[in-house]
């Protein structure tokens, strides 16, 4: 009975999600969750893996992790085109991870970990390092079920660098209970993937809440992976789309260990079938409330029938405006100087909400912090709550918290000179005149919802609607991301070593050489050599023991 | 007279199964290993790449499994940007062979293929945080492949532009490895202009050396790619592609057929070899005691069982509690110096320079 108890709170479930988006693109995100009731802190080791892949097991039991968050991503989301995705993601590779209270020596951990996670997705994130790891102080609280929140547990770190390809996609994929052999892990192939305007795959794991009670917790592990798809440059020149096209595969059947397999496709601006039709028709379909907006779903059920492949037109109209949008930019000229500009828009008519800003700057550049300034509607806006603390060279970045006040349809500016360092020779890439990068600013937000959110966190809600935690129906909580920042520092001349070390050793040469030579030098007068008859002569007088010939 | 008859086939069986089984171990070696290494950044250098990963390709696919091969690139050309087709690395024109694939995992990628970390990998002498698949885990029993291509010249090889490894430091290596006994066979293979120049000072037993040019020749590419806009691949390693495609995991060719790969005709260059160290003779030695793997699988059907434990309950937490952040941090109020202070330290310090110096400065000041 123990046994048969502990393979039911295994479950695995697989969805994609298809949402057409106005600008004329195809937003496709797939969702892989598996749950499992198991305890990985205590002293006898867990052994016996069935769906939650071993490899990431080890790493929680070894690392004494309570949550992980790794994200991959290549392209940047655009959020006044495309809304809001599902799930947030920066360009390059993040990763935040809150330790158990048992961890005595958090940045020892924290290395490893990231040198063991750079072996698992192939990744170098064994780059990550002090140089670029901050503790926030107030951002990036747990998703999950946690005892306390203490932020000295908390490590968060970005490598806007980081490329995204096939190799980082296939260890992703063998994550899966059915790889990508079955279900609609099928679809998943990284020709088409890739050649995208924004890729993103993403690994999280926590604890939650089995039921509704919440007696019990078990380890949620979520892959997620984000595409959009543009469709015109990608070949399709007509306004339609096909599984089949976008991802050059057709579904077969569902993961045979999956406890449900579905896709949805979103029809909200579709109610009576006037603009496009979905072939095959479904009668099944579902409303959930996601992102503060209550959309109609489409329902195919892979576990049910047997299913070929889905096609359907796009669609025309308005969407809703997204509430909050950020970006950033660097001002100024030269390379000595600069300034970073971080403007946020509050896009909501009457209603003002708090959003938590978070900049992490390298060493780098050095921040004047009395030169902050936040400024909404051209007067000055005083955050409620600012966290600075100041880098050290080679060692810390910078790191700024603030919780600014947005007033209701306003623009907020948020200001900051640096200066740009010269680094150390041996410190510059091989390739430095392409530019150091600056990770992205993470606006956390709390934001005013017209549609009440569920706050029931029950299994049976579609798994893109019930990633964040929701506490109060008249809000929900988005994390955006701004643009990495590409900035020039000042680069030396890499051949000037080898110029210095020539010319120098000529001027040595020549000039101490030649005075040397006329210092030292002796002139001595020398016979010319003897023709060959009066060699032999010479040689005969010698034994003779007569005087030689001159 | 039929006992004897029996005895004699029975003989006959056993010499002949202890024959195959001895030929089975001959080389000595229990397993295979492979270390890929591109040394190239920049995407006009796209031809290092595809030939490192054709190499990749054709090892993997004669049996070596990714958990025993180190691939090393420093730059990445599939998902380039300037790629027309993405997440794919052509060797042939026409873009007939992706050798990039579905399955790759590339161990070491981008800043980190540095001269340090690839001594590192070889002398088995990393950091104790790093992961298995970036280790190379041979023993004394191992067959190793090394393969090098990028730029060189007379004597080293330049690592993406910004440093060098000479011969002799890969030569002192090599030494490290045989005395750490890291290597039971060792073939090397270069493929960059001058590539002979690198393999002339090793000193250890046991290693073969292959190289596509002599010293004061270059490696030539082979052909371009219009739609793609660089060269594909090197000649040499093309013409050794195309040799591996037609070796699978049974086959019998050895050495002296990798010998005459790309003769100067095809190559323009002189591809050069160095055996005098290895100790077995060329002609016995398979192309698949390199390429190819020897694996031993263990099946178990056991199964472990679980436990159990606990009662409480839980809740989330807020995502943004925005009164417990501001009350985080006790305001901080700037510390003055209480009123009149200043103006009575200036007072004092006055009347002291007065009462020092008399009266009569007075009027200099106001």
């Amino acid at each position: 009975t123990l046994v048969a108890r502990s393979l039911l709170a295994n479950d695995f479930q697989e969805e994609l999600v298809i949402r057409p988006l106005h600008s004329g693109d195809i937003y496709a995100s797939f969702q892989f969750r598996t749950l499992w009731e198991t305890d990985f802190m205590r002293e006898n080791k867990v052994s016996h893996y069935r769906l939650f892949p071993k490899s990431l097991g080890q790493v929680i039991s070894k690392f004494s992790v309570r949550e992980l968050h790794i994200s991959f991503t290549q392209g940047y989301w655009r959020t006044m085109q495309w809304g809001q995705p599902f799930l947030p993601s920066p360009p390059g590779a993040e990763l935040w991870v809150w330790f158990q209270d048992s961890v005595t020596d958090v940045d020892a951990a924290w290395k490893e970990l990231t040198n063991v996670l750079s072996g698992i997705f192939c990744a170098s994130l064994n780059f990550i390092d002090s140089t670029n790891t901050v503790q926030p102080s107030a951002s990036f609280k747990p998703l999950g079920i946690v005892n306390e929140t203490d932020h000295r547990f908390l490590r968060y770190a970005t490598l806007p660098r980081e490329i995204v390809c096939t190799e980082n996609l296939t260890p992703w994929k063998k994550l899966l209970p059915c790889g990508s052999k079955a279900g609609l892990a099928v679809l998943l192939k990284s020709e088409k993937l890739f050649h995208s305007s924004f890729f993103s795959q993403t690994v999280h794991i926590r604890p939650v809440c089995q039921d509704r009670e919440c007696k019990t917790t078990s380890w949620e592990l979520r892959q997620t992976l984000n595409v959009v798809f543009d469709l015109h440059t990608s070949g399709q020149g007509k306004r339609e789309w096909s599984l089949f096209k976008m991802f050059s595969r057709t579904l077969t059947e569902a993961c045979p260990l999956a406890s449900s397999s579905k896709i949805y496709i979103d029809v909200t601006d579709n109610p009576q079938e006037e603009y496009f039709e979905l072939s095959p028709a479904t009668p099944l379909l579902s409303q959930a409330v996601v992102l503060g907006d209550r959309r109609t779903f489409s329902v195919y059920d892979l576990t049910q029938q047997l299913f070929k492949s889905v096609s359907d037109l796009l669609p025309a109209g308005s969407m809703l405006r997204p509430l909050l949008h950020a970006e950033r930019y660097v001002a100024g000229y030269g390379l000595q100087t600069g300034e970073i500009h971080t403007v946020m828009y509050n896009n909501h008519p009457f209603r003002s909400f708090p959003v938590l800003l978070l900049d992490s700057v390298p060493w780098y550049l050095r921040l004047y912090i009395h030169t902050l300034t936040v400024t909404s509607k051209g007067k000055d806006n005083t955050p409620s709550y600012i966290h600075y603390q100041p880098s050290k060279d080679r060692m810390r970045p910078h790191l700024l918290e603030m919780l600014v006040q947005l007033p209701p349809h306003s623009v907020t500016e948020v200001t900051v000179q640096f200066e740009r360092a010269l680094l150390k020779w041996t410190e510059y890439t091989p390739d430095p005149n392409h530019g150091f990068y600056v990770g992205s600013s993470v606006i956390s937000a709390l934001v005013p919802s017209s549609v009440a959110m569920d706050t029931n966190i029950t299994q049976e809600q579609p798994l893109f609607s019930s990633f964040f935690p929701c506490k109060e129906e008249s809000s929900y909580f988005v994390r955006v991301y701004t643009e990495p920042l590409l900035v020039n520092l000042p680069t030396p001349d890499f051949s000037m070593p080898y110029n210095v070390i020539c010319l120098t050793c000529t001027v040595v040469a020549v000039g101490y050489g030649s005075l040397y030579n006329l210092l030292t030098r002796s002139f001595q007068i020398e016979e010319p050599n003897p023709r060959l008859a009066k060699k032999i002569a010479n040689f005969i007088r010698r034994i003779r023991g007569v005087p030689l010939l001159s | 007279m039929l006992a004897a008859i029996i005895m004699l086939i029975f003989i006959c069986f056993c010499v002949h199964f202890q024959n195959t089984a001895g030929q089975f171990f001959s080389s000595g070696h229990t397993n295979n290993w492979a270390v890929l290494v591109c040394t190239s950044r920049f995407w006009f250098n796209y031809r290092h790449v595809a030939n490192t990963l054709s190499v990749y390709r054709s090892v993997k696919r004669l049996g070596i499994p990714d958990s025993h091969i180190v691939l090393m690139l420093a730059d990445d050309m599939a998902c380039n940007h300037r790629n027309p087709k993405p997440a794919t690395v052509f060797s042939h024109r026409n873009m007939e062979l992706n050798v990039y694939g579905d399955d790759v995992e590339v161990d070491y990628r981008g800043y980190e293929v540095t001269v340090e970390n690839f001594l590192r990998v070889l002398t088995g002498r990393l950091p104790p945080s790093t992961p298995r698949s970036k280790r190379l885990l041979s023993d004394d029993r191992s067959n190793i492949l090394i393969y090098l291509t990028g730029h060189g010249g007379n004597g080293f090889l330049k690592f993406q532009d910004s440093e060098e490894i000479s011969n002799v430091e890969l030569a002192d290596a090599f030494e490290q490895m045989w005395q750490k006994r890291r290597y039971n066979e060792l073939l090397f293979i270069i493929d960059t202009c001058q590539g002979a120049s690198m393999y002339e000072r090793f000193y250890s037993p046991n290693i073969m050396a292959l190289a596509s040019s002599q010293v004061g020749e270059d490696s030539l590419s082979h052909q371009p790619d219009l739609a793609i806009g660089v060269h594909l691949m090197d000649r040499y390693t093309f013409y050794l592609l195309e040799f591996l495609e037609d070796i699978h995991p049974a086959s019998k060719s050895n050495m002296n057929d990798l010998f005459k790969v790309c003769p100067k005709s095809q190559c323009v260059s002189t591809p050069g070899h160095r055996t005098d160290l290895f100790l077995r003779d060329p002609g016995s030695v398979l192309i698949t005691d390199f390429f190819g793997s020897v694996r031993k699988v263990e099946i178990t059907m056991e199964q472990p069982y679980l436990l159990k434990v606990q009662e409480k309950t839980y809740s989330y937490v807020d995502q943004l509690p925005v009164s417990e952040i501001i009350h985080q941090k006790p305001k901080q109020k700037d510390w003055h110096p209480p009123d009149g202070f200043i103006l009575g330290l200036w007072t004092l310090i006055l009347l002291v320079f007065f009462k020092t110096y008399g009266i009569k400065h007075l009027k200099h000041i106001f």
